[in-house]
C-alpha cells in the first residue's frame, strides 16, 4: 500500500466513524428527554419506556457502527491496497 | 461459511487473523467452526437436561427452559401475530438462544487460553460470515413464509399503499440482510475491539465496566436480530384488506 492511500484510508476510517456518530448522538438524545419527561408525567410506566428506550437506542447506535464497519474495512481489509 | 472472494466479497471483510481449514476449494474460517459447534453442544446439552425428566411443577433447567419457552412466544406473538406465530416461533427461537450464546460465550470464556496455530477462538458472531449467513436465513424465511400463506398473493404487499412505493420495497429487500447482519457483525466485533484495545492500555480493573457494557450490548444485539426477524416475517404473513 503506498503511503497516499494509507493516509486516506485513516483519514476516512476516521471521519467515517466521527461524522457517523453526529446523527445518532443528536437521535439518542432527544430519545432520551422523551423517555425522561414520559417517565416525569407517568412514573408507574417506567419499565415499559426503559425497554422501548433500549431498543431504539440499539437501532440508532448500529447506524454509527455501520460507519465502524465501513473503517475497519478501510483499516483492516482495504479493497485498494495494491 | 467459505472464504470466497471472487463471488462473495464479504468474506474478505476480515479483522485479524484466521486459522484456516482448506476444504476442496474453500478455506473455511477454523476458528468459527469450532465455537459454534461448542455454542450448539452447550444449547443441545442444556435442553436435553432440562426436558429428561419433566415435572409438572418445573424446577432447576426446566424452569429456565420454560422462562424462555414464554420470553421467545411472547416475542414471536406480538411481531408475527396471533394466527402465523406457532409456525415460527422455533425459527425465532434458534436464532435467538445462538445469538444469545454465541455473544455471552464469546465475552465470558476465557478463550485466550487455549492457543491455536493461528487466529484466536471467540464470538461466532463477529464474523461477518456467520452474521451474513444468519441474516440471509431470514430473507429466505420471510419470502417463504409470505408465499406459502399468501400465495402469489404476497407480491400485493409490494404496491400495497401505492404503487409508487415498489421501488422502495424492492431495495428493502437487499437492505434488510445488509442491515441485520452489519448491525450484529459491528457490535460485537467493537465489543471486543473495545475490550481488546482497554486491556491492551490498562491491564487492570478498568476494563471490567466496558465487558459488563458489552455483555448487555450483546444481549440487546441477540434480542434485536431476534424481533426484527420476526417483524420481518409478521410483515410477509400479515392480511391487507
Amino acid at each position: 500500500m503506498d503511503s497516499i492511500t494509507t493516509a486516506a484510508s485513516v483519514v476516512a476510517a476516521g471521519l467515517a466513524v466521527g461524522l457517523g456518530a453526529i446523527g445518532p448522538g443528536i437521535g439518542q438524545g432527544s430519545a432520551a428527554q422523551g423517555a425522561v419527561e414520559g417517565i416525569a408525567r407517568q412514573p408507574e410506566a417506567e419499565g415499559k419506556i426503559r425497554g422501548t428506550l433500549l431498543l431504539s437506542f440499539a437501532f440508532m447506535e448500529s447506524l454509527t457502527i455501520y460507519g465502524l464497519v465501513v473503517a475497519l474495512v478501510l483499516l483492516f481489509a482495504n479493497p485498494f491496497a495494491g | 461459511m467459505g472464504f470466497m472472494p471472487f463471488v462473495f466479497p464479504f468474506a474478505e471483510l476480515e479483522v485479524g487473523q484466521h486459522l484456516y481449514w482448506q476444504l476442496g476449494n474453500l478455506r473455511l474460517h477454523g476458528q468459527v467452526f469450532l465455537t459454534s459447534w461448542i455454542v450448539i453442544g452447550a444449547l443441545l446439552a442444556l435442553v436435553v437436561v432440562g426436558t429428561r425428566k419433566m415435572e409438572r411443577d418445573p424446577r432447576g433447567v426446566q424452569n429456565l427452559l420454560e422462562f424462555l419457552w414464554d420470553y421467545i412466544r411472547d416475542l414471536a406473538r406480538t411481531q408475527i401475530g396471533e394466527k402465523a406465530y406457532r409456525d415460527w416461533m422455533p425459527f425465532i427461537g434458534t436464532l435467538f438462544l445462538f445469538i444469545f450464546v454465541s455473544n455471552w460465550g464469546g465475552a465470558l470464556v476465557p478463550w485466550r487460553l487455549i492457543h491455536l496455530p493461528s487466529g484466536e477462538l471467540g464470538a461466532p458472531t463477529a464474523d461477518i460470515n456467520t452474521t451474513v449467513a444468519l441474516a440471509l436465513l431470514v430473507s429466505l424465511s420471510y419470502f417463504y413464509a409470505g408465499l406459502s400463506r399468501k400465495g402469489l398473493r404476497y407480491f400485493e404487499y409490494y404496491v400495497h399503499p401505492t404503487p409508487i412505493m415498489l421501488p422502495f420495497k424492492i431495495v428493502e429487500d437487499f437492505t434488510k440482510p445488509l442491515s441485520l447482519s452489519f448491525r450484529l457483525f459491528g457490535n460485537i466485533l467493537a465489543d471486543e475491539l473495545v475490550v481488546a484495545v482497554l486491556v491492551f492500555l490498562v491491564p487492570l480493573v478498568l476494563p471490567v465496566p466496558v465487558m459488563f457494557l458489552g455483555l448487555f450490548t450483546s444481549a440487546i444485539q441477540a434480542l434485536i436480530f431476534a424481533t426484527l426477524a420476526a417483524y420481518y416475517i409478521g410483515e410477509a404473513v400479515e392480511e391487507h384488506h
